[in-house]
């Protein structure tokens, strides 16, 4: 799997989340996604970006353009410095919030996507990677 | 800081999002609604909303708290013109949109709430609500 | 002396040019690509003298790195020979021989001219070897290219031309679902109906399943999105047409089905003309219309 193209953009505010939303949506229609795919990795992306701001007192988000065989794809990479997340598999699951969101977050942004990949070290922050299939 | 105007139209209160929708803006529209709502006792809220491109657990959110607060103060709120790409992410993402009634746009959103103010009125209305 | 292996390709290919072709014809002449008759022999001359052609001058420019710039018209002039054989129906086999029927000839010819010298001719076959194989390769990866997008074309046919949505009434819309429903299906259907609704202002949608012969967990799962779906929109979406056998086994399954649901697309029918406030009337002698 080699990227064939890579750009970095930062999370730091609210007006982030609104530029990754629009960046994941040029790219997404870059590899050739539907209007249905794109508009769900585009609200994947949404609820991460918020997450690594809102969680993780913001961070970046890498969106690449891989190539597997003959398939496209777009994978991002959200980072974070924050708290991190001690239980993971409590996180995941659909309703349990720490921070008075609606907590469909993580398990949503799962649904969303093709892959999803998480890791996180409570104390230095958390990376989630989800990526869509053309 | 933009804000979304808000228009009022004999008991119903109007707002038609045309932007792509900031976390300030969708918190700084819910107070303006509520404050709305009670400045001049409107009977529903009706938001149009097909130029949303998305709509993440944060406009959702937003959408389910102005219902909530809504109700509170007796008024309906309709929610009119997702998007077939909009309303398939939110069931995949899980997200309900409880409280809250939809319609396909705003004309219909209009006589949804026109026949449910004529019921509560007792006059009587013949169609039924579509709960989301 | 020994020589350098991609010399000796090259001279061999341009001296003993006519007895190689030869050869190489006919060893087409016995493959089943003619057999099956999807090719004329003369086309396949044709295309074997100019890839033969491509090859002699690539060598002569670019070494034996079949992968490099100097080989870019050869590639593909083999890309277009693969691809119009994908298209054709041929084998794998029948198009991967094209390229691989010319090692003979090319190893005999070699072998031929510097039968004496083993250095040499471990040189020569070794280049012959290595170039002819990456062109094999290449052809077979175009091949299968062209096979999967072929494939896939069908498939996205076939999902939209299975899923027509047929207005009944104004408002009204019917889905009749017919054969096995699957994800990459489902998600074809749901985005055709609920495009139908916005275009048609549809206030009621009714997914008949009677051509579904099985509702599994995951078919009731993507039917109760769609609903779900249709019903974030302001329309409501009934479900008709299903069948004795396929209650009970959604029974037994435990599938629940939380929608309106109609033994029949008629029953369902009536019940959206009378949820839009019609009703239908049976015509008297001085009767008035039905609406």
């Amino acid at each position: 799997m080699k990227p064939t193209k890579v750009e970095t953009l930062p999370i730091r505010s609210g007006d982030d989340v609104v530029r990754v939303r629009q960046r994941v949506r040029a790219l997404a229609i870059e590899i050739g996604l539907g209007l249905v795919d794109q508009t769900k990795f585009v609200t994947a992306a949404s609820e991460l970006a918020r997450n690594a701001l809102d969680y993780g007192g913001g961070g970046e988000v890498r969106a690449e353009i891989v190539q597997a065989g003959m398939r496209k794809g777009l994978c991002l990479t959200f980072e974070d410095e924050g708290p991190g997340i001690a239980d993971i598999e409590q996180a995941m699951t659909d309703h349990y919030t720490s921070g008075g969101g609606l907590g469909l977050g993580l398990g949503g942004a799962k649904r969303l996507s093709n892959e999803f990949h998480i890791e996180s070290t409570p104390g230095a922050g958390t990376r989630v990677t989800i990526a869509r299939w053309k | 800081m933009d804000r979304i105007p808000i228009l009022k139209l004999g008991g119903v209160l109007i707002v038609t999002i045309q932007v792509d929708m900031h976390d300030r803006l969708a918190l700084a529209l819910e107070e303006d609604l509520t404050a709305m709502i009670v400045r001049t006792g409107a009977r529903a809220v009706l938001i149009e909303i097909s130029a949303l491109e998305i709509v993440d657990s944060f406009i959702g959110r937003m959408l389910v708290s102005i219902a909530a607060v809504s109700r509170v103060l007796d008024a309906d709120t309709v929610v009119a013109g997702m998007r077939p790409a909009v309303a398939i992410t939110l069931v995949e993402l899980g997200l309900e949109l409880t409280g809250i009634k939809t319609a396909l746009n705003v004309e219909r959103g209009m006589a949804l709430i026109q026949s449910r103010l004529a019921e509560e009125d007792g006059f009587g209305g013949d169609r039924e609500a579509h709960e989301g | 002396m020994s020589m350098d292996g991609a010399e000796v390709l090259k001279r061999t290919l341009i001296e003993d040019e006519a007895a190689i072709l030869d050869a190489w014809y006919a060893s087409l002449r016995e493959g089943t690509s003619l057999q099956s008759g999807r090719i004329r022999e003369a086309e396949l001359q044709t295309q074997a003298k100019a890839v033969y052609g491509q090859l002699r001058d690539a060598l002569a420019n670019g070494g034996v790195d079949a992968d490099g710039e100097q080989y870019t018209l050869l590639r593909e002039a083999l890309a277009d020979i693969s691809r119009s054989r994908a298209i054709q129906g041929f084998t794998p086999t029948d198009t991967a021989n094209f390229v691989f029927s010319l090692k003979a000839p090319v190893f005999a010819a070699i072998g031929k001219a510097h039968g004496t010298d083993a250095a040499t001719l471990a040189a020569g076959t070794w280049a012959a070897s290595k170039v002819l194989d990456r062109l094999g390769l290449h052809t077979m990866e175009v091949f299968l290219a062209s096979r999967e997008e072929v494939i896939g074309r069908q498939g996205q046919e076939i999902a939209e031309l299975s899923t027509p949505v047929v207005r009944l009434w104004d408002g009204i819309l019917a889905l009749p679902l017919i054969g096995t429903l699957d994800s990459a299906r489902t998600g074809v259907v749901m985005e055709n109906l609920l495009q139908a609704i916005v275009d048609e202002e549809a206030e009621i949608a009714i997914i008949d399943i009677t051509g579904v012969p099985t509702v599994d967990t995951l078919v009731a799962q993507h039917l109760l999105k769609t609903v779900a779906a249709a019903r974030l929109m302001g329309a409501d979406c009934f479900v008709s047409g299903i069948r004795p056998q396929i209650a009970q086994t959604m029974v037994h399954l435990g599938v629940e089905l939380n929608v309106v649901s109609k033994a029949t697309l008629a029953d369902a029918f009536a019940l959206a003309l009378r949820q839009t406030g019609r009703k239908v009337v049976r015509q008297q002698a001085s009767a008035e219309g039905r609406r």
